[in-house]
């Protein structure tokens, strides 16, 4: 059946956010109990453990003022829900598949309009940044939603370390494209790699980051290890994953979904529960590991970071540029 | 070859058992749904569930006609009614899972919801379809429509086609499932060619 993935939990493992945010110690024995069962069904289905479990822990994670108070999606959902057609077209086959790709080492390709291009690795770029835990809420273009413990760097400062030119209007990233790592990409579903771009002043805005991890761990592949981009009031699609390249443009770059269906997504891409999807209503969404009962959660307009970014469009007709 | 007609009592039994086999997918689906194993998105894990039935019980109902010809039996045929209404069956529960759970029985939220989704339209209008059918699809209908029946249960190609075209319009990017509905179907549909086709003549040729 689509989507059936093993249950490793019940909610009543499930770690409650106060114990999470106050004691490490608490969540790191739980943690032990739930590996220790899960390996035994990972290996039993011919899985290596670590697919499910980064497990490696990030120290020195500033809190951010920009994290919404809401609970976090169990860690369960938020690494075996997941659409990352490089690793298959189904919720549940990136956490069966993701533990082919190599993240170790990584290098990201810096081009285009700035001062200093080159070919960098992703530890030293990491060494310079501060890593802060961002939780967010990521909200699907197929109208579901799940709120993640990001850890990660502001955009922001990456870019302005690679000294961008006058001409610097747009950022385009890349995924990695090796369809030995990433079986996905030997179908044509989408155009391979897939690309993803932002404005030079979305790039800017202080809630984009960009991710290396989650609940306080490295990023399992799944999620798009080990380095990938969360704009928090665009849907899902523009978050590209396993980014190896970065390339500052003078013109609009070219999108992975915008290509395969220019009227349904659009590069912009903005949460808004008054712009229909041309198939389906974005006015409401439903809300990932909640019970059957739940109703569906009105969706906000940028997700709910209006203060943030509405200014970035004033003036433009978000109907027309969805 | 000879064959033996079975006798009621046979035919009872074998009916029971086809009846308790179609229930199998109703028992997994409620297993799952009382001990919360609907995985991360359970309404949407329903919806699909429940339409996937859906669909095959119509492509099987329709499959017991080319069966019956195929293996020069009639016995295929008895099983079609139950088939057809276990169809309407699994139907219901996919719009009960879209009123209850989706739209939490508010019409606000539908009068919102189905203009913004053209694959719910075709949907609601193909189970209004299945309802006429499964409202007379007894005995005793049958002999008070006399001629009319044969041509209103036609509707039930019609369904079908409609049925796929709702799967195929709210897939995002990978139609493989939906693909493998229609070339079935299709099949099913090239049986019936010669009977189409004279359904699809004007009248007025017969003159």
């Amino acid at each position: 059946m689509r989507n059936k993935q093993p249950s490793l939990l019940t909610y009543n493992d499930v770690t409650p956010k106060e114990d999470f945010d106050n004691s490490r110690a608490l969540i790191s024995a739980s943690r032990r109990q739930f590996m220790l069962q899960s390996s035994t069904v990972m290996l039993a289905s011919g899985l290596a453990p670590s697919t499910l479990w980064a497990g490696n822990k990030i120290e020195n994670i500033k809190k951010s003022m920009y994290s919404t108070k809401e609970k976090p999606t169990p860690y369960e959902y938020v690494t075996t829900y997941n659409n990352f057609y490089e690793f298959g077209t189904g919720k549940g086959d990136p956490v069966v598949n993701a533990h082919r790709l190599k993240t170790k080492p990584w290098s990201v390709t810096v081009e285009g309009e700035v001062g200093k291009p080159g070919v960098y690795d992703l530890e030293d770029i990491l060494k310079r940044q501060q890593l802060e835990e961002r939780i967010y809420r990521l909200r699907c273009v197929e109208a579901w939603s799940m709120v993640v413990p990001w850890i990660g760097f502001s955009l922001a400062e990456l870019i302005k370390q690679m000294e961008p030119t006058s001409k610097a209007k747009y950022v385009e990233f890349t995924t990695l494209y090796d369809p030995e790592q990433m079986p996905g990409q030997n179908r044509r579903t989408l155009k391979w790699p897939y690309t993803e771009g932002l404005r030079m002043d979305e790039a800017m805005n202080p809630l984009t980051l960009m991710a290396t991890g989650l609940y306080g761990e490295e990023m399992p592949n799944q999620n798009g290890a080990p380095l990938r981009l969360i704009v928090p009031w665009k849907y899902g699609f523009k978050s590209i994953k396993s980014i190896v390249k970065i390339r500052l443009t003078e013109h609009m770059p070219k999108t992975s979904w915008n290509e395969v269906a220019s009227r349904e997504y659009g590069f912009y891409a903005n949460v808004n529960p008054q712009v229909p999807h041309p198939r389906w209503s974005q006015s409401r969404e439903r809300i990932i590991g909640a019970s059957l009962f739940t109703p569906k959660r009105d969706t906000e307009m940028f997700n709910g970071y209006g203060e943030q970014v509405a200014s970035l469009y004033k003036g433009m007709s978000l109907r027309r540029f969805f | 070859m000879v064959r033996k007609r079975l006798s009621k009592f046979q035919l009872g039994i074998l009916k029971t058992a086809v009846f308790s086999v179609c229930l199998i997918p109703f028992g997994f689906i409620t297993w799952d749904s009382v001990n919360n194993l609907l995985g991360a998105d359970p309404i949407q894990t329903l919806h699909f569930r429940t339409g996937d039935w859906t669909l095959r019980f119509l492509l099987i109902t329709l499959s017991m006609s080319p069966l019956q010809r195929l293996l020069k039996s009639p016995l295929p045929i008895r099983f079609r009614r139950m088939l057809g209404l276990f169809t309407f069956f699994y139907a219901s529960m996919h719009l009960l899972v879209w009123l209850v759970l989706d739209q939490s029985l508010s019409i606000d939220n539908m009068l919102e919801d189905v203009p913004e989704s053209p694959y719910i339209i075709l949907g609601l209008l193909a189970y209004s379809m299945l309802i006429s059918l499964a409202a007379t699809s007894t005995a005793s209908m049958m002999r008070r429509l006399g001629g009319t029946w044969f041509t209103l249960h036609k509707l039930i190609y019609v369904i079908a086609i409609m049925g796929v075209v709702h799967f195929f319009w709210l897939t995002k990017l990978d139609y493989i499932e939906p693909i493998l509905y229609a070339v079935v179907l299709a099949c099913l549909l090239a049986f019936r060619w010669p009977m189409i086709k004279s359904m699809l003549k004007p009248k007025t040729n017969n003159v």
